[in-house]
């Protein structure tokens, strides 16, 4: 029986985007309800990647859970660890030295500059434009050798411990990092010149794409989803932790809304950062990396403790209920990813499936991280 | 329309300043190596799979705590050992006493994270990091490591 298929006028079909699609980055399966180029109505659909690290938080020991978290979202996982480690030393009561949170703030602050590098080159393919991303990982590459000659490994991290660090930074580190600093702040005004003056590029994005205030403070969306929602909300501001209050930062905050608003954000916030690396690397103290008295076991008197830090996609919370035990009771992780996604249903509804694809780029999701 | 030719001539202009910016880079020089005829040197901290430390006689230095065993977040250590009674002499006197040698050490490296709790909890240094990357088979077998062997294999 094969012929050609005649659509009825009003009559509507089902569109698979995913699980297995490159343009959503992983394991995401959307199903939309198409009417011709048009979304009626679509639905996320998620769990093809979980792998339960609440319940693993929750039946092992403390430092057994550390390696866990860089495998929430493997392209900014510092920022995850950190949310971790800082999480636990509060409930546990212990102090850090002041050298491994400024080497902390440095480490992180480089992982989110690579994590929107590689953003930035997979959001333009996903546009079209290849060469884009070879430049990206040519620079990322740079930020990921840095940080495997300290930390061991590239991707998935796992640098921090309770109460300071795995090993300290040394000489070569501080001078890659600020050789990398000036070839860094070059590149970005290449890719400014190469992509955001870009013709094309600025079709595809100026307002396309609406993400209003209203919406992320209804799904919970953060990080530069709501920052260029208008949104001036960080949590490195607004909540400060570690030595987050030395350090002089601007917030990059757009109000249009739209897709190229979201690529703005991204895009400042780059510089944002490298401006606290240079900061953290003049005012970085001597001394040591770990506290006097290492600890040993960790068993937090029982309570309930929050931290939320802010990542390369928004702010994560992680929540650890404790009875006093070696083990967590509750390891609750709050991923700004899967909030991000959520309002990708509502917000794509009556889109053309082009524009709705560079929406859910502009969103900056990694499948892992929503799948927990 | 003056504003629509405008944006005609802005928009050729953005392509042909990309456009540039891609000839530019064509002349730059090649950032890439020709794996496998290059390899590139692993940086110092490199985590590959865990390796055994031998101490002046060319044995294990590992004396089977077992806190690497229990430190392992995934369960991927295996130790197994014997004790053996050797002499010693205490002041004066020949002593026998007793002590573990080991006699397995299996790593099952299809689980490992390479997270460094083993390194970092064995309290006689007698774990590191190999350096080891090139690593690839289409049997999970070929990851299970007797580090033993491989130990006694370095030493022939
Ligand atoms: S590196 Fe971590 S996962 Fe691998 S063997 Fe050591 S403790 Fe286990
Ligand atoms: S912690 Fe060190 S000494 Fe103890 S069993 Fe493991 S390798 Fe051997």
């Amino acid at each position: 029986m094969s012929g050609p298929i005649h659509i009825q006028p009003g009559e509507t079909f089902t569109l698979n985007v995913g699980p297995q699609h490159p343009a959503t980055h992983g394991v995401l399966r959307v199903k939309m309800e198409m009417d011709g180029e048009y979304i009626v109505k679509a639905e996320t659909v998620l769990g093809y990647i979980h792998r339960m690290h609440e319940l693993m938080g929750e039946n092992r020991t403390y430092p057994q859970v550390l390696p866990n978290l860089s495998r929430l979202d493997y392209l900014g996982a510092l920022g995850y660890t950190h949310g971790h480690v800082l999480a636990v030393e509060r409930a546990a009561g212990i102090e850090v030295p002041e050298r491994a949170e400024y080497i902390r703030a440095i480490t992180v602050e480089l992982n989110r500059v690579a994590s929107h590098l590689f953003w930035f080159g997979a959001f333009v393919m996903d546009l079209g434009g290849f060469t884009p991303l070879m430049y990206a990982i040519q620079d990322r590459e740079h930020i990921l050798d840095m940080l495997e000659a300290v930390t061991g490994s590239r991707l998935t991290y796992c640098y921090y411990r309770f109460g300071g660090l795995y090993n300290d930074i040394d000489d070569d580190f501080i001078a890659a990092a600020k050789a990398f600093i000036p070839r860094m702040r070059k590149s970005l005004k290449k890719y400014d010149a190469l992509v955001t003056g870009n013709i094309i590029f600025e079709k595809r994005l100026k307002d396309i794409g609406p993400i209003s205030a209203e919406m992320c403070r209804k799904y919970g969306a953060t990080g530069p989803v709501a920052r260029g929602a208008g949104i001036d909300f960080d949590v490195r501001k607004n909540e400060p932790y570690s030595v987050y209050p030395e350090f002089d930062f601007d917030i990059p905050v757009y109000h249009e809304c739209d897709s190229l608003a979201r690529y703005k954000v991204r895009m400042e916030e780059m510089e944002q950062s490298l401006r606290i690396v240079e900061q953290g690397l003049e005012k970085l103290p001597d001394g040591p990396i770990m506290p006097a008295k290492k600890p040993k076991l960790i068993k937090p008197p029982a309570g309930d403790y929050y931290q939320a830090v802010e990542t390369a996609r928004g702010s994560f919370g992680i929540r650890i209920v404790s009875d006093g035990g070696k083990n967590a009771y509750r390891f609750k992780l709050r991923s700004p990813t899967y909030s991000n996604m959520s309002l990708f249903d509502e917000a794509c509804e009556g889109m053309m499936i082009m524009d709705a694809l560079a929406m859910m780029g502009s969103l900056d999701l990694v499948i892992p991280e929503i799948d927990r | 329309m003056g504003a629509y030719f405008t944006e005609i001539f802005r928009g050729l202009q953005s392509l042909a300043i990309g456009l540039g910016i891609t000839f530019k880079e064509f002349f730059q020089p090649v950032v890439t190596v020709s794996y496998p005829y290059e390899t590139i040197k692993m940086s110092e901290r490199y985590r590959g799979h865990i390796e055994l430390i031998e101490d002046e006689e060319g044995k294990a230095k590992c004396v089977v705590c077992g806190m690497c065993e229990r430190a392992c977040p995934s369960g991927c250590i295996s130790l197994a050992s014997e004790s053996v009674e050797y002499e010693v002499e205490v002041k004066g006197e020949m002593k026998t006493k007793k002590k573990k040698v080991l006699t397995k050490y299996d790593l099952n490296f299809t689980t490992c994270s390479l997270c460094g709790q083993c390194v970092e909890n064995c309290n006689f240094g007698a774990i590191t990091f190999s350096k080891d990357y090139n690593l690839a088979s289409s049997r999970k077998e070929d990851f299970h490591f007797d580090l033993l062997n491989r130990l006694k294999e370095r030493n022939s």
